[in-house]
């Protein structure tokens, strides 16, 4: 029987051990939380609310019913208006909305006609959840109380053109955002370890007595990280595009300049980890932590419309929502840099905040 | 408290000794003079830089050897070096001839591709005397530096710490050995993070306050017991096959006192007056 005692000064020791081990009890309870509420928000296919523009060509009573109807429906907001199927085109492009509503000069004529759709929905279909919501609006009619129900079966009011995706391949949504989940995950643990690994090997207490800066520590650790998540990228997207077939239609230029921001704000917040962890395991630990949200949030994995307002907020704030955006917009709707710019500077913001703050947790001090 | 009240006096070209057993507080009060450490209350002065108010100023000019190895185990020797020589700035052709020298100096030229991680005790220590002094320091600290190291590396690496005293270095040596702070030009034994006594080896043990008697004896244990009860006698220890008392002034005969104790419990034994070591003055100082 003394086997079980064995067994039992070890087991008893562990859950001692465990007990003294904050994070790693924060973890027993955080993590299946934090998934089950993540993922409980974000997976909603019931994608409401899309951001649309209309373009109303023919400013009639009817139309404006119509653009009504599509409020009404919920599936769309109107955030924006256009003269033109180009001026729409952009809007999409930029990321701007998702939907465009053209609705043309003979709207009146073609309603009178019915023997075809009367409009135009043209939908970034890169996600093939919000071309397949965008579908619902289709058969949408508006009644006129002059002319009374329509006799005969109508053709759909709307002509659906899908943008940038049209065979809905899913993968060719995923990858770019992809680039970023393997960004995100690998580059926050090269330097999570940073400074903890140091610390543990007992070189930082040689390295602090040397004249070298906190800044120039902390920028020193970063830099050949970032060529490394430059290497990852082109790897990434290279097999997206021999195995996936996944079009790149924007510049490589645009595509690399905001991965190197996106990876330079990843790097940063892994320094931060490090500066407060106080063992490799731990930063890994917290790295766990922060990789769960990004992953559910950012609309990589479900459509940032579908999630509710406070869920939309904490993305906000994710690093990784704003690269997917970019992303998406340069490889697969052709968007320049100019055009998807606005959500670079979330992420130098975020850059700028947390290095600030990983260079002035880091202390030059043992104790 | 690690360390209270400390004033040290280091001067240039001498290598100044920190004697005292393991926590008396010799790594924290060495810490403390690099500004790693920050002191509860009050201030070094180091250079005539106030620590740790100015520790960034003192970098430059203090050399630091850690007690644990503290280069990096997945670089090589020349890699390490030249690290050191690049983040404290050196221009190339100034690293290139450090460097050179250091090679030569302590001998690493021919381990120089090696992982320092597979080095031996005393390269690594060579290695890493090398990387503290590179950059020329005006004051060197070293923790325990020859803790992991035989005799023979023991006596080199104190050669070549009076090669830099030579130059002009002025040197902090922490060490729980005696025949290691018999090397010191000066020392001052710590007790407690308190400086119990200073100056140098032979006055600490010229003013050593007790006569130090060796008694050779059959019956330690015994002995030990009689001799620590016995009035006058303020210290006692074993060393080897031979009790060593320290019997204070006023007390009579020193060796007549010992004598005539053992004689009354019946202990065969004899003792003898002798010289005072660096031992007795620590026994002397801490009891």
């Amino acid at each position: 029987m003394q086997f079980l005692n064995r067994i039992f000064a070890i087991a008893a020791k562990e859950v001692v051990q465990l007990r003294r081990d904050r994070l790693t009890l924060g973890m027993v309870v955080g993590i299946p939380a934090l998934q089950l509420v993540l993922f409980g928000y974000a997976i909603n296919t019931d994608v409401r609310h899309l951001k649309a523009a209309v373009a109303d060509q023919a400013g009639t009573r009817m139309s404006r019913e119509l653009i009504a109807a599509v409020e009404a429906s919920q599936v769309a907001d109107i955030v924006a208006t256009a003269d033109t199927a180009t001026e729409l085109e952009a809007f999409l492009r930029q990321g701007r909305v998702s939907i465009g509503i053209l609705i043309p000069h003979d709207y009146e004529r073609r309603l009178a006609s019915a023997d075809r759709p009367t409009a135009q929905l043209l939908v970034d279909a890169t996600d093939p959840t919000i071309l397949a919501t965008a579908q619902g609006l289709k058969a949408l009619t508006v009644e006129d109380p002059l002319r009374g129900p329509p006799i005969s079966t109508p053709p759909p009011t709307f002509e659906v053109r899908a943008y940038y995706n049209p065979e809905r391949r899913s993968e060719v949504n995923i990858v770019p955002g992809l680039i970023g989940v393997i960004l995100t995950l690998t580059m926050s643990l090269f330097t999570a370890v940073a400074v903890v690994r140091e610390r543990e090997s007992g070189t930082l207490e040689f390295l602090i007595n040397t004249p070298v800066r906190r800044s120039e520590l902390m920028i020193g650790k970063i830099i050949p990280y970032i060529v490394i998540g430059l290497l990852q990228v082109t790897i990434v997207l290279g097999l997206g595009v021999t195995l996936f077939r996944v079009p790149v239609r924007g510049s490589l230029v645009d595509l690399y300049l905001s991965s190197a921001l996106f990876i330079a704000a990843t790097l940063a917040l892994g320094l931060l980890i490090s500066t407060v962890a106080k063992s490799q395991f731990q930063s890994m630990q917290m790295i766990m932590f922060f990789f769960l949200p990004n992953i559910l949030l950012s609309g990589f994995m479900f459509p940032f419309e579908g999630m509710p307002r406070a869920a939309q907020i904490i993305a906000e704030f994710l690093p990784l929502t704003h690269f997917v955006r970019m992303v998406r917009g340069i490889i697969l709707r052709g968007a320049d840099l100019a055009e998807v710019g606005h959500e670079a500077g979330p992420l130098l913001a975020f850059f700028a905040i947390v290095m600030t703050a990983a260079i002035l947790r880091f202390q030059k001090r043992l104790d | 408290m690690a360390v209270d009240h400390l004033a040290l006096d280091v001067p240039e070209g001498r290598i100044y000794g920190f004697l005292g057993p393991n926590g008396s507080g010799k790594t924290t009060a060495i810490r403390m003079l690099c500004g790693l450490l920050e002191p509860s209350e009050g201030f070094a002065t180091v250079l005539g830089r106030r620590v740790p108010d100015d520790a960034e100023g003192l970098r430059q000019h203090v050399g630091y050897m850690t007690q644990k190895f503290s280069l990096y185990q997945d670089l090589t020797v020349d890699e390490n070096l030249r690290f050191v020589g690049r983040i404290y700035s050196l221009s190339s052709e100034q690293w290139h001839r450090r460097i050179n020298l250091a090679r030569e100096k302590y001998d690493l030229g021919a381990i120089g591709g090696q992982r320092a991680g597979t080095l031996s005790g005393g390269q690594k220590q060579r290695l890493a005397l090398a990387a503290a002094t590179l950059h020329k320091p005006d004051l060197l600290l070293l923790d325990e530096p020859t803790s992991a190291v035989d005799p023979e590396t023991r006596r080199d690496f104190w050669d070549a710490l009076y090669d830099l005293a030579a130059d002009g270095t002025a040197i902090l040596v922490s060490t729980h050995f005696m025949d290691e702070a018999e090397r010191c030009h000066f020392l001052a034994v710590l007790d407690e993070g308190r400086k119990v006594a200073d100056g140098t080896p032979e006055e600490l043990k010229n003013e050593i306050d007790a006569t130090v008697v060796s008694i050779e004896i059959e019956e330690f244990r015994r002995g030990h017991r009689i001799l620590a009860e016995t009035p006058g006698v303020v210290s006692i220890a074993q060393l080897g096959s031979l009790l060593r008392a320290h019997v204070e002034p006023g007390a009579g005969d020193p060796v007549d006192v010992v004598s005539r104790a053992l004689l009354h419990a019946g202990i065969d034994a004899r003792a003898r007056a002798v010289e005072p070591t660096l031992e007795d003055v620590f026994m002397a100082v801490t009891r």
